[in-house]
Parts: C-alpha cells; sequence; structure tokens
C-alpha cells in the first residue's frame, strides 16, 4: 500500500543523504521525496511516499526513527489528510485546436497557463497526486514538451498538527 | 583564555575519562598530535595500520564496557578505518572515531588526501558530524561520546578539518547533552513485562535466547537470578555468551548454524521463547519458515526496529535490557512464584535426551592435532578466567564452542561483520584494559595474516599476548564448505607460501612456538603463559580436515542439523 510519511527532522547538512542512504542500503522504495525548511529554520520537513507491506512500513517508520537526526515522524495515511503536489507541464500549442483543448482541460481542472508563447503552453496545477495523472492522461494527443513535479506533500486534516 | 581546536581535543578527551587513543598520524591530524604530545592524560598508542586502531578500540570497549577512541588522520587514513567501524556498527559496540579532514576551504575540492568522510561512513556508524566551527567543537565530541554509549551503542565519527584544530575558542565541556532528536526508551512498559511474565509462568517448555545486548548492558546478572527462578534452559547467540555461566546445568550451549543440538532442538520444540539482547539472526534462525514453529515469542530490546524484523512477535518489550530484567524480577519476586527446574521436569528430560547426543564429540585420540583440543586445553590450562579474542572462520566456532565463558565481555568476537584480522589489534585493546590479565587470541594462518604487521605494536608496548593459530595450512571455513556444497571444488582456499610464523615472531621480538604432536600442546601453553613480557606465537599444525560440527545448512530448520 501506498503511505505517506512526514518527516521533521534537524536542518542539518546530510540530514537529507542519512533518509536517502537508509532506503537504498535496505532497498525500499521512494517514489518521491519533498523538503524544505519550516518555519522554525532549524527544523526540515520532509514528506516522504513509498509503499509495502505493512511490515515493511512498520520497518521504515522503525529505522526512520532511528536516525538520530530525525525529531518526529507521523504516517499520514493513518488517518484523514490533505495531500498536495504541484505540476508544470509545457505542451506543444502549434495547432489551434490544441490550444483550445488544453485551455479547456486547464480549466476543467483548475490549472492556471502561466506562460505563453507562440508555440507552446505552461500549465500550473496543484492537486492530489491522482488528479495530475488524471490530467496528464487527459491531454491525449497533445504533445507534452516537459513535466515537472514537486514531489507529493500532506498534512493532517482537523486540529491536529505534527510539531515539536 | 582561548585554546585552539587541537588543544579543546585533547582537554575534551581527559574530561570525558578517555584513557587511551588508538591512532596513526598524517597530515591533517598533526595539529592534533602535536597537542597529543604536550599533555599527559590520554595516552596516544600507536598501531601499524588504521584498521588496527579501530579493532583495538573495539576489544577495549567490549572488555570494558567503556567506548574505545580512535584517531586517524584523512583520505586514506578514515578508508582504512572502515572496516573497523563497520565491524563495530554490526556488533553494537561503543566507538567515538576522530577522523582528520582537509581544511574547510579545500572540502569538495579533491585536495589531497580527501575523501567524503561523512559519505563513506554514513551506513556504517549510528551517528556522523563535520565540525565547522570551533566553536562547536567541544559539544559535537560531548554529543559524539553520548550517542555511542546510549540507547543501542555504535560508532559515532567525527570528522575534523585541520583548519579547525589550528583556530581558537573558550574552551567549556558541556556536562551534558540533551538532543530533542534523540531519546532512546531505557524503561520498559511494566505492563508489557507483566504480560511476559504471565505468558512465561504459564509456558511448558519455555527457554531464553540472549544475545549480545545482555553483555552491552551489563545485565548478566539479572539474567542468571531469571533463569535461575524460572528454571528453564537458556541459550546464548555467538555475541552472547558469557552472559550466562556456561558450566551451569541450565545453560544448553550456544544456537545457531554451529550451535548444540540440545540448544537448537529446544528452540525447534520451545512452547515460549524469550529473546533478550538479540536479534532473531539468520545465522540463528536458520530458515526463517520453519523457525520455532511452535511457540509464543517475547522480544526484549533496546531498539524498536530490532523487533518484529525478522520474526514476528507476540509480546515486544522496548528498554533496556537490563532495566526490563530487574522489573522481571522485581514483579516475579511480588507474584511469590519461584518455578524452578522441577516445573518443567518433562522438558528438561527431554533436554538432557537431546544432550545426551554429545554434539561436540570429538576424536580425542587422534596422531593429528585437533583443534578442538586445543581450545579445550587452552581453557583447562587458563582456568576458563582467559580474555579470548578470536578472528573469523573454523577457529572462531571452536573457540565458541569449546571455551566455556562464565563472566560477561571474556569473549571478543566479531560476529555481525565477520571480519578476519580483528583477533589480534582487539587482543591488543584488551590487553591495554586489564594489563594483568592472560589474553588469548584464537586465530587461523588465514585471518592472522591480514593485520599481522601489529606484531610490531605488541612489540612496542610489550604487549604479552598468547597468539593460539590453529595452523590447518587452509581457509578452513571456506573449505569445508567447499567440501560440503561444492563437491570438494577447492578454489582458492589452500594456504601456500605460508611464512615461517616461529620466525616472524621472532623477527619482532617475540617468542614463537611450533607444536606439531598432540602430547605437546598442553606443554607448549603452559610454557606460554609464563611468558609475560612479550608475546608468544603458538603455531599449531592442526589436522586440516577437521570441519565444524554439528552444522545447519543452509535452508534447514533448527531441528535439521548435521551430526558428525
Ligand atoms: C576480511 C574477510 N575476508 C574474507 C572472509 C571470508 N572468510 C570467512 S572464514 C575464511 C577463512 C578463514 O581462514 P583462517 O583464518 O585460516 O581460519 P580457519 O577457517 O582455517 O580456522 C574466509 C576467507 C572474511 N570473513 N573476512
Amino acid at each position: 500500500m501506498r503511505h505517506i510519511i512526514s518527516i521533521l527532522m534537524e536542518n542539518e547538512a546530510g540530514a537529507l543523504s542519512r533518509v536517502a542512504g537508509l532506503f537504498s542500503a535496505r532497498g525500499y522504495n521512494i517514489e518521491s521525496l519533498a523538503v524544505a525548511p519550516t518555519d522554525d529554520p532549524s527544523l526540515s520537513r520532509m514528506t516522504l511516499v513509498t509503499s509495502g507491506t505493512d511490515e515493511i512500513i512498520e520497518q521504515i517508520t522503525k529505522q526512520l526513527n532511528k536516525l538520530v537526526d530525525v525529531v518526529k515522524l507521523f504516517d499520514m495515511t493513518e488517518g484523514e489528510h490533505i495531500e498536495r503536489e504541484m505540476m508544470l507541464v509545457k505542451v506543444n500549442t502549434q495547432s489551434k485546436n490544441d490550444r483550445e483543448e488544453v485551455k479547456r482541460l486547464a480549466d476543467i481542472f483548475r490549472g492556471r497557463i502561466i506562460d505563453v508563447t507562440k508555440d507552446t503552453y505552461t500549465i500550473e496545477l496543484t492537486e492530489s497526486c491522482e488528479r495530475l495523472n488524471a490530467f496528464l492522461e487527459s491531454l491525449g494527443n497533445v504533445s507534452i514538451l516537459e513535466v515537472v513535479r514537486s514531489g507529493v506533500i500532506g498534512i493532517i486534516q482537523g486540529d491536529k498538527a505534527l510539531t515539536v | 583564555m582561548e585554546l585552539t581546536g587541537a588543544e579543546i581535543f585533547t582537554r575534551c578527551l581527559k574530561d570525558e575519562g578517555v584513557e587511551y587513543l588508538f591512532g596513526y598520524p598524517g597530515g591533517a591530524v598533526l595539529h592534533i598530535y602535536d597537542a597529543l604530545y604536550q599533555q599527559k592524560d590520554v595516552k596516544h598508542i600507536l598501531v601499524r595500520h588504521e584498521q588496527a586502531a579501530t579493532h583495538a578500540a573495539d576489544g577495549y570497549a567490549r572488555s570494558t564496557g567503556k567506548p574505545g577512541v580512535v584517531l586517524v588522520t584523512s583520505g586514506p587514513g578514515a578508508t582504512n578505518a572502515v572496516t573497523g567501524i563497520a565491524t563495530a556498527y554490526m556488533d553494537s559496540i561503543p566507538m567515538v572515531v576522530f577522523t582528520g579532514q582537509v581544511p574547510t576551504s579545500l572540502i569538495g575540492n579533491d585536495a589531497f588526501q580527501e575523501v567524503d568522510s561523512v559519505g563513506i561512513t554514513r551506513p556504517c556508524v549510528k551517528h556522523n558530524f563535520l565540525v565547522k566551527d570551533v566553536n562547536d567543537l567541544a559539544v559535537t565530541i560531548k554529543k559524539a561520546f553520548y550517542i555511542a554509549t546510549t540507547g543501542r551503542p555504535g560508532p559515532v565519527v567525527v570528522d575534523i578539518p585541520k583548519d579547525i584544530t589550528a583556530q581558537k575558542a573558550k574552551y567549556a565541556y558541556p556536562k551534558k547533552v540533551t538532543m530533542r532528536s534523540y531519546n532512546p526508551v531505557i524503561k520498559g512498559h511494566p505492563g508489557q513485562v507483566k504480560r511476559a511474565l504471565k505468558m512465561i509462568l504459564g509456558a511448558k517448555r519455555p527457554i531464553m535466547y540472549t544475545g549480545g545486548g545482555v553483555i552491552l548492558d551489563n545485565a548478566s546478572k539479572s539474567l542468571t537470578d531469571l533463569v535461575k527462578m524460572i528454571g528453564c534452559p537458556v541459550t546464548n547467540t555467538l555475541m552472547g555468551l558469557g552472559a550466562y555461566p556456561a558450566t551451569d546445568k541450565q545453560f544448553v550451549g550456544m544456537l545457531g548454524m554451529h550451535g548444540t543440538y540440545e540448544a537448537n532442538m529446544s528452540m525447534h520444540h520451545c512452547d515460549v521463547l524469550i529473546a533478550i539482547g538479540a536479534r532473531f539472526d539468520d545465522r540463528v534462525t536458520g530458515n526463517i519458515e520453519k523457525f520455532c514453529p511452535s511457540a509464543k515469542i517475547i522480544h526484549i530490546d533496546i531498539d524498536p526496529a530490532s523487533i518484529s524484523k525478522n520474526v514476528k512477535v507476540d509480546i515486544p518489550i522496548v528498554g533496556g535490557v537490563s532495566n526490563v530484567l530487574k522489573e522481571m524480577l522485581k514483579q516475579l519476586k511480588e507474584t511469590g512464584e519461584k518455578p524452578g527446574k522441577k516445573s518443567q521436569s518433562d522438558w528438561w528430560k527431554q533436554i538432557e535426551e537431546w544432550r545426551a547426543m554429545d554434539c561436540m564429540k570429538y576424536d580425542r585420540d587422534s596422531v593429528k592435532i585437533k583443534p578442538q583440543n586445543v581450545v579445550e586445553t587452552l581453557y583447562k590450562v587458563t582456568k576458563g578466567d582467559a580474555f579470548v579474542t578470536s578472528d573469523v572462520g573454523q577457529h572462531q566456532m571452536w573457540a565458541a564452542q569449546y571455551y566455556k565463558f562464565d563472566k560477561p565481555r571474556r569473549w571478543i568476537n566479531s560476529g555481525g561483520l565477520g571480519t578476519m584480522g580483528f583477533g589480534m589489534p582487539a587482543a591488543m585493546g584488551v590487553q591495554f584494559a586489564h594489563p594483568d590479565k592472560t589474553v588469548a587470541c584464537i586465530t587461523g594462518e588465514g585471518s592472522i595474516q591480514m593485520n599481522i604487521q601489529e606484531l610490531s605494536t605488541l612489540k612496542q608496548y610489550g604487549l604479552p599476548i598468547k597468539i593460539i593459530n590453529l595452523n590447518n595450512g587452509v581457509l578452513g571455513m571456506v573449505r569445508q564448505w567447499q567440501e560440503f556444497f561444492y563437491e570438494g571444488r577447492y578454489a582458492m582456499s589452500y594456504m601456500e607460501s605460508l611464512p615461517d610464523f616461529v620466525k616472524l615472531a621472532e623477527s619482532y621480538g617475540h617468542v614463537g612456538f611450533h607444536i606439531d604432536k598432540p602430547e605437546d600442546v598442553e606443554g607448549a601453553l603452559k610454557e606460554a603463559m609464563k611468558i609475560k613480557d612479550r608475546a608468544v606465537f603458538l603455531n599449531f599444525i592442526t589436522d586440516a580436515e577437521e570441519n565444524v560440527y554439528p552444522m545447519i545448512p543452509a535452508g534447514a530448520g533448527l531441528n535439521e542439523m548435521i551430526l558428525i
């Protein structure tokens, strides 16, 4: 099963490589990884998407907790949560048809066209991972030049918060 | 007053109570060596190879419980130390390794003798640090010792760029550090302990399976008391030998691949398994599918990640072994129950039948020296009271099987990583820690050559280590597997061109004995024990055909041992 694990860790040089190294050394897979400092600059928040059996996920959370730099972590998938990912897509819009189709789809998916050239549109979308995939699929025959995704981030729904 | 980074370094070690620093100099650590030269508190031991420095510190740590401390230079100094760091990591040994680094301004420039020591060691340390500001040096060193010695112990690397050791800062060694991200759980949950105790008291065929964690947490006394009160059999892993007295009747021997028949059969047939400070290593469980089929499992361990990693556990107890066992003893006394051995008389009857198979028998009338006999005789001559280190191979298994360890911290070997070349340098660390005790290194002609240069260190410091070379002329453990599983195709397991070990030892100023007759074994060992001012190299020419029995072949369960 797919799990979204949020990690609060010391904002130290090398902290990221400890997590990445742990995953490669133990053969766990990472679907995506997003990391940035929080409002407290001494802390980084990392969101990691992985998948595995319950036993593997249990090991992953235990091994992550064992890292000296990890302050706290939470498996978002255990409860209600909100998931978001940002995507930038550059598509070929040389044909008028494609231009109109892309504009229409961007509206439906609540995306924004943020850059326009003679031959291309660049669309920005912030949605769940699934919806982003759906958008890409819906583009159908439109030729995609470039896709950039931020990796998933997540937050607990309701008044609970993951803080130190 | 301000001190240089190098002076801060030596002061920190002094304030941390470090007695010995095992190391080897080089460009990046010259300021530190200069500061060491000008003080008397920390004794620096010069080895002949950085790997040996780490093993020596490791042997010191294993035999005392105190952290071993190492200093090496950047680049090749650091890479040479990696094997020893990984060895300590696999066996959870507290160790702090200081590596020199090129000056901060050159980091990342492929400077002379630069390697990314923090990157290289990351997967085999508990934690590591790169010091980037001299003002952080003392607190980083404090943290390193704190992390290395608390929770599940392990090696910590501190990488110190050369310029940091020249810069000045105010010195204050913190008395304590707290880290919001690191708070190991020491105290076991009393409710879990209660549940476990209930399960143990209701068991018909219980067994305790204990590992290195009992030794690391100094919990031998509590373990022994508990085992006596419960009356159950107890088996130790290779790392756990000595945690429970091997000469006691309730001890059924080591378990696992080369464990005793009675230990492995008791494991296989038990109904409640109490695992304490052990980690269900594949060399212990055999085929995991066939492991302890009818057992409920209780697992006590300080590391939550060890619990239910390989084997699903019914009652997990996260906590320091010593703490949890004390709580269990307290609760057991409160119940007023004292089951003892008689409560399990059917179980013990069965175990005695297995024991009667005498799985450790070997040919005592052979005209060739049997390696088992050398170990047994060493046991006799040292009255079971020596510190015994070993290398890796058949000799390691024979040492574990035939030297009966009654006390913890006496048996020192690389269990997890299985590092050939560990034995002699580890023995140096042990001898420094216990100058008046007998320290023997049981080795083979393959392993000893992996760090043979340390004969020179033994000479420099007059360390009277007894090197027991079980010289079978082959890489015995490899040969054994080739005989069993590769139809006798002995690829590269024959050691050609061996040196004359006696002359080699003598050339370093030590004493060398050549022993090739069974009747000379005891005399030679007795003679060796009299020599107190230098090392003795006992080159025993042993039967090359001898194999380690009993054995669980790969893929088999604990009840499927090959007996001799
Ligand atoms: C550094 C290292 N390299 C290779 C091995 C693989 N290995 C395990 S046992 C062994 C043979 C050891 O031979 P020896 O030291 O002569 O001991 P014996 O088995 O003959 O008692 C080898 C090569 C190892 N454990 N460590």
